[in-house]
């Protein structure tokens, strides 16, 4: 698995072609492009046009109704100087790739750690880290937000039993992004499950040896573990960072509901609660684009956006490359 | 690789069996209690849901953790409240249309990629790539003003659509698995005087369910939870509601108490618990392939 994953198709490719081979790649030529077909419409439509597109609706006050005028950098200066909101929204997004991809790395690792030592009821174990990771966003968000209300949530009442005062989570806008980091940490299982499975990868007798050779737990965690699950933890991060950059839903649903406005979600009266405090870059750019209208706005606000996902993405990108490098 | 789940806990543990110490016992004690505990922290969220899903009216407005009396109408009381069903079939509708969609328009797409030799195969692979870590709300204002120019929007085909031109991400997934068919069966195919396509659906397909229920699993359950793309397409039209959308606004619109709440919070995390207890092994097989290995 570990080499196959790029290298299998350029194996062959590199021998020198014959002339039969030749004949056959533009046999095969054919079959490549219906192959394709779909998915390059799909790319065009949906990826190169709508990118492009972003980037010249950024320089323009486009609206979504009227045709577009060209304002220069008016956008970006805007944003960058003095759109009131977007500093808030910059920064709680900023709060969340730090917060959340250290949390989730962290919290995965030593989850994943947990369960290689369990024998008995291992599968079940696995099963109920994993399955909160699958329930939708908005459910989970419910269920959190219903937990820690800080009325007659079940978190405070028991915290009440022990005696604690429990804090208002999410309506308190210093608690209300830790407790989305929270909900989030309990919907982790994807990257246990993957950490999980790179861990059991590691040879058992490496392990031994070292044991032998009198390496303590900690030490044969820093020394055999992490290196051995260095490429999928750089996938994590790369995965969480992107994530952290998109997060939308759960910050929406969140805000609206703790706010227990009669409202419909996704309202602009309710975005952010409390205090701005859930109001993340994808959020405020929505607002912007599809409640305001100012979509040429929007686009300037997505044109950063996509210039920092796609910085980490091509760090993930180069990782594929040196391991394909490496296999052949 | 792909048997990692099974093959090397047991080996593992075989090496612990020979010499039981008493400290293997103690550490045994010590693994299990955290371990129990973590499970239980992780399920606890859950049972609270159900718990206040039974609840009375009355006994939702105190902090209550045990149901008093049960009351399983409060299930039914949602159907009132809002047409769920509607919002159901309107979910299926999404998830169904796009697996279907991503299943035709992506095996065959993965399947040049992991089988076919042809120049720039490595590029559209990093084109994938970076198509399925692109945020979905980069591009769209583009993409909707093409919908809104169609008069689509309101309704769930801009949904839908994309997935009938190949899904990035499910591309990547089958590709992991489509890789690691051996060559030679390919090879005796061609034998037998299959071409490309008869290769795909004879030979590939067969060897690869696991993959592909993998791909349609991922695909169903993340429209299934979608929430960003309904909201920006069908938010004003409550007619095309999706479940998460009626559920994200079903506690500010009917002004209701958390036990209706959770009990419309059931109703939609159930089918997706029902879909994972079926198909377990799919999921994290799916999940352990994406993890990327240099």
């Amino acid at each position: 698995m570990t080499a196959t994953l790029l290298g299998s198709a350029d194996a062959a490719a590199a021998s020198a072609p014959s002339r039969g081979r030749a004949r056959r790649r533009s046999r095969h030529l054919k079959w490549v492009l219906l192959f394709l077909a779909p998915w390059a419409a799909g790319m065009v439509l949906f990826f190169v046009y709508p990118l492009l597109a972003t980037v010249y609706f950024s320089f323009t006050n486009y609206d979504g109704l009227n045709t577009a005028d060209f304002v220069g950098l008016r956008n970006y200066v805007f944003m960058f100087t003095s759109d009131p909101l977007v500093k808030a929204a910059a920064y709680n997004t900023l709060w969340l790739v730090v917060i959340l991809t250290i949390g989730r790395l962290l919290f995965a690792m030593g989850v994943a750690q947990i369960l290689t030592k369990v024998r008995n009821g291992s599968g079940f174990l696995r099963a109920l880290c994993y399955l909160p990771s699958l329930a939708p966003p908005v459910a989970a968000t419910l269920t959190f937000v219903f937990l820690f209300n800080p009325g007659t949530g079940p978190v405070n009442t028991i915290l009440g039993w022990l005696g604690i005062n429990g804090p208002l989570w999410f309506n308190d806008p210093n608690l209300s992004k830790p407790s989305l980091t929270l909900l989030t940490l309990w919907g982790s299982g994807e990257l246990m499950i993957i950490i999980l499975a790179a861990m059991l990868d590691v040879p058992a007798d490496l392990y031994e040896a070292a044991q032998i050779d009198g390496a303590g737990p900690w030490m044969r965690f820093r020394k055999i573990t992490l290196p051995s699950i260095a490429p999928v933890l750089l996938f994590g991060v790369v995965n969480s960072i992107i994530f952290a950059l998109q997060y939308f839903t759960q910050a929406v649903v969140a805000g609206s509901v703790a706010s227990g406005s009669a409202d419909a979600v996704g309202n602009s009266k309710l975005i952010g609660f409390p205090d701005n405090s859930t109001l993340t870059f994808p959020v405020w750019m929505y607002n912007e684009g599809f409640r305001s209208y100012h979509m040429g706005y929007a686009s300037a606000m997505a044109v950063l956006l996509f210039i920092v996902s796609f910085a980490f993405t091509a760090i993930l990108i180069r990782q594929l490359r040196a391991g394909k490098a490496e296999a052949s | 690789m792909a048997t990692l789940t099974a093959t090397a806990a047991p080996t593992r543990s075989a090496a612990l069996r020979k010499k039981r110490h008493p400290r293997d016992i103690v550490g045994w004690v010590a693994v299990h209690a955290v371990a129990l505990a973590m499970g239980i922290g992780f399920a606890l969220p859950i049972v609270f849901v159900v718990l206040t899903a039974f609840m009375s009216d009355q006994q939702a407005l105190t902090s209550d953790l045990w149901p008093r009396s049960w009351h399983p109408e409060n299930f039914l009381e949602v159907f009132d409240k809002a047409p769920m069903l509607e919002f159901f079939g309107n979910s299926l509708l999404y998830s169904v249309l796009a697996t279907a969609g991503m299943l035709l328009s992506s095996i065959p797409a993965a399947y040049a990629l992991a089988r076919l030799r042809f120049r720039g195969s490595n590029f559209i692979f990093m084109l994938v790539i970076a198509a399925m870590m692109l945020p979905p709300q980069v591009v769209a204002v583009p993409i909707y003003s093409m919908w809104a120019n169609l008069h689509l929007t309101g309704t769930l085909w801009p949904l839908v659509v994309p997935y009938f031109l190949g899904d990035a991400f499910s591309i990547f997934l089958l590709r992991q698995f489509f890789v690691t068919v051996p060559q030679d069966y390919f090879d005796a195919a061609r034998m037998d005087g299959c071409n490309e396509f008869q290769m795909l659906y004879r030979v590939l397909v067969p060897m690869t369910k696991p993959g592909l229920a993998a791909a349609g699993l991922f695909t169903f359950l993340y429209t299934w939870n979608d929430y960003f793309g309904p909201l920006l397409y069908v938010g004003e039209k409550q007619d095309s509601w999706t479940l998460s959308l009626a559920l994200a606004s079903f506690r500010g619109m009917h002004q209701v108490q958390w036990n209706l709440t959770m009990a419309a919070t059931v109703l939609v995390l159930v089918p997706v618990i029902v879909l994972f207890l079926f198909a377990q092994k799919s999921f994290v097989k799916g999940i352990t392939f994406t993890g990327v290995k240099g």
